[in-house]
């Protein structure tokens, strides 16, 4: 895996344009404090896994990055995200907007089942007001190469998208947020029910993405953050512990509570 | 644990196995007294002119009660009109719109509404349309029905909107759907096969009403020809005939209500089959 990261010695050291630069960002629920003042940026075309154990914002800050947490109507956050230079939650922005340019994955895998494999690939475009067919059909073809899945549903993509098996679910997903063509892939634990094969698969599948994409990932699982990620901040409590490339976080990390973590001794 | 608690325990098992089973018999008794009494008095009446011809002058066999049955389906189609969607929407408004306070009490208006009394309605719209429109109408009829059938619909269509999963409401948005057509296209659309069968429910549950149509539709013995008129229907030409003296008349009642308790049938019937793979395809 060490070939799928740049070189981490310049990056440290030379400044680096940043896709998400937050700021002192709090989420608060009603009156609890969920996450607390936490302050990273988001590296482009690299994999930055978000771990920490249950309970601990991680999930949360995943979901401010695109405004989802706003769907909870208790919701409340201070501080600055700025994606790409622009702050996403400035006034005269909707979240919708916010939304289309960054994609998200979820945990369970959530094809509608209402819609054929791809009319769920298109349905963000079409429900964006995309008539287009041939650009509907290009954009079909295309998103599910990218998500791997190409080959194994090009013969059948007026099937129900529920027929599919669990993995190839998550993978059309994949696929259906990268149609609308984010700038960056926002992912909560999108192998945690998955087997080893198709973890493996999405797995693969995130390497391949970065080089085109943003991804933001949060994960349980300590091998897959390893495996995967460029970059890797720990949460505990609603705080960022510690935030570094993935090979610092997990071979010398500054806190003995992020050691004490990666190394399974707590979470 | 002693001998003689075994057996009193037992016994009181099996009592309240058979009490149980005689309450079941007791609810599945009269719909078959009701099957049984209507197609021995009725179904000999049921012949081709039942269902083609106008309703015959007293004393004369034949005759038939064509005009009250497609009355009946103008009625349940203006009611349908009316009711369906303010009913689905009122139903999407507390699903996905209404703050915890306002969906709450909008529910308990409709489920207070479910309970007022279809002679009420009838006086109600009575005041509100067959009064200032100077007469008995099928238009006041279809108001009636339709208005009865909106807190239905509506309390149906809330329910199966919440077992829609909350994963598809999120996946829609996250993909920068806006809210109303997440609303619209996934959600609501998930849900199609719910909300028809919420609407059926309705419309079977309307479609015998009779006090309401008393004060609305009025009813009468020629074809349908305009909404401003009054308009026959199934439980009117039913509850006018058994009130006559004559036995023709009454034989034709029991015919009429054993064709209005088929269409009723086959409306659950149809919802049946709605729902035949309601959960397989949810998942």
């Amino acid at each position: 895996m060490t070939s799928a990261i740049i070189n981490r010695e310049t990056m440290e050291q030379t400044p680096i344009t940043t896709a998400l630069a937050v700021r002192n960002l709090s989420v608060f629920f009603g009156a609890n404090e969920v996450l607390k003042k936490v302050s990273l940026d988001i590296v482009p075309r690299a994999v930055t896994a978000i771990i920490g154990p249950s309970g601990c914002g991680k999930s949360t800050f995943l979901r401010a990055l695109n405004r989802m947490h706003e769907l909870n109507p208790e919701a409340r956050m201070t501080g600055e995200i700025r994606l790409f230079g622009d702050d996403i939650y400035a006034r005269a922005v909707e979240p919708v907007i916010v939304r289309r340019r960054v994609g998200m994955v979820f945990q369970k895998s959530n094809p509608f089942p209402t819609m054929t494999i791809s009319e769920n690939v298109t349905v963000g475009l079409r429900l964006n007001g995309v008539r287009d067919k041939r650009l509907l059909a290009e954009r079909t073809e295309q998103s599910l190469r990218m998500a791997a899945l190409w080959d194994e549903v090009k013969d059948r993509l007026n099937t129900a998208a529920i027929s599919l098996s669990g993995g190839q679910q998550q993978r059309l997903c994949i696929a259906r947020a990268l149609a609308v063509q984010p700038e960056v892939l926002l992912m909560d634990e999108p192998a945690s029910a998955l087997d080893q094969l198709a973890t493996s698969k999405i797995e693969d599948l995130i390497l391949d993405l970065k080089k085109k994409y943003t991804i933001v990932i949060v994960t349980h699982n300590m091998q897959q953050a390893a495996r995967a990620s460029d970059f890797t901040a720990f949460f505990y409590l609603g705080e960022l512990v510690e935030f570094g490339t993935t090979t610092k976080i997990f071979t010398s990390p500054s806190q003995k509570r992020t050691e004490d973590y990666v190394t399974g001794r707590f979470g | 644990m002693t001998a003689a608690n075994h057996k009193l325990r037992n016994f009181k098992d099996a009592l309240m196995q058979i009490v149980a089973l005689l309450c079941a018999i007791i609810v599945v008794t009269p719909l078959v007294l009701i099957f049984y009494h209507l197609i021995k008095l009725g179904f000999s009446s049921i012949n081709w002119a039942f269902f083609t011809q106008l309703p015959g002058p007293v004393g004369e066999p034949g005759g038939g009660m064509g005009n009250a049955i497609v009355g009946t389906f103008i009625l349940l189609g203006q009611a349908a009109v009316i009711g369906v969607p303010v009913g689905v929407l009122g139903g999407v408004f507390l699903a996905e719109y209404g703050s915890p306070k306002s969906s709450g009490w909008i529910r308990f208006a409709a489920d207070i509404l479910n309970g007022v009394p279809s002679i009420v309605w009838g006086l109600v719209v009575y005041g509100l349309v067959v009064v200032p429109m100077h007469g008995f109408s099928a238009l006041a009829g279809g108001v009636v029905l339709g208005l009865m059938m909106v807190p239905l619909v509506m309390r149906t269509t809330e329910e199966v909107l919440h077992l829609v999963p909350a994963g598809y409401r999120e996946a829609a948005l996250a993909l920068g759907v806006s809210k109303w057509k997440t609303v619209l296209q996934i959600v609501v659309r998930t849900a199609l096969k719910g909300i028809a069968t919420g609407v059926l429910l309705a419309i079977a549950r309307v479609a015998g009403e009779t006090a309401p149509l008393l004060f609305t539709a009025l009813g009468n013995n020629i074809w349908a020809r305009s909404l401003t008129q009054p308009i026959a229907a199934l439980p009117l030409q039913i509850f006018n005939y058994a009130m006559s003296p004559y036995d023709e008349w009454h034989r034709q009642a029991w015919a009429a209500a054993l064709v209005l308790l088929l269409l009723v049938l086959f409306i659950n019937i149809g919802v049946r089959f709605l729902t035949r793979d309601r959960w397989k395809a949810k998942i």
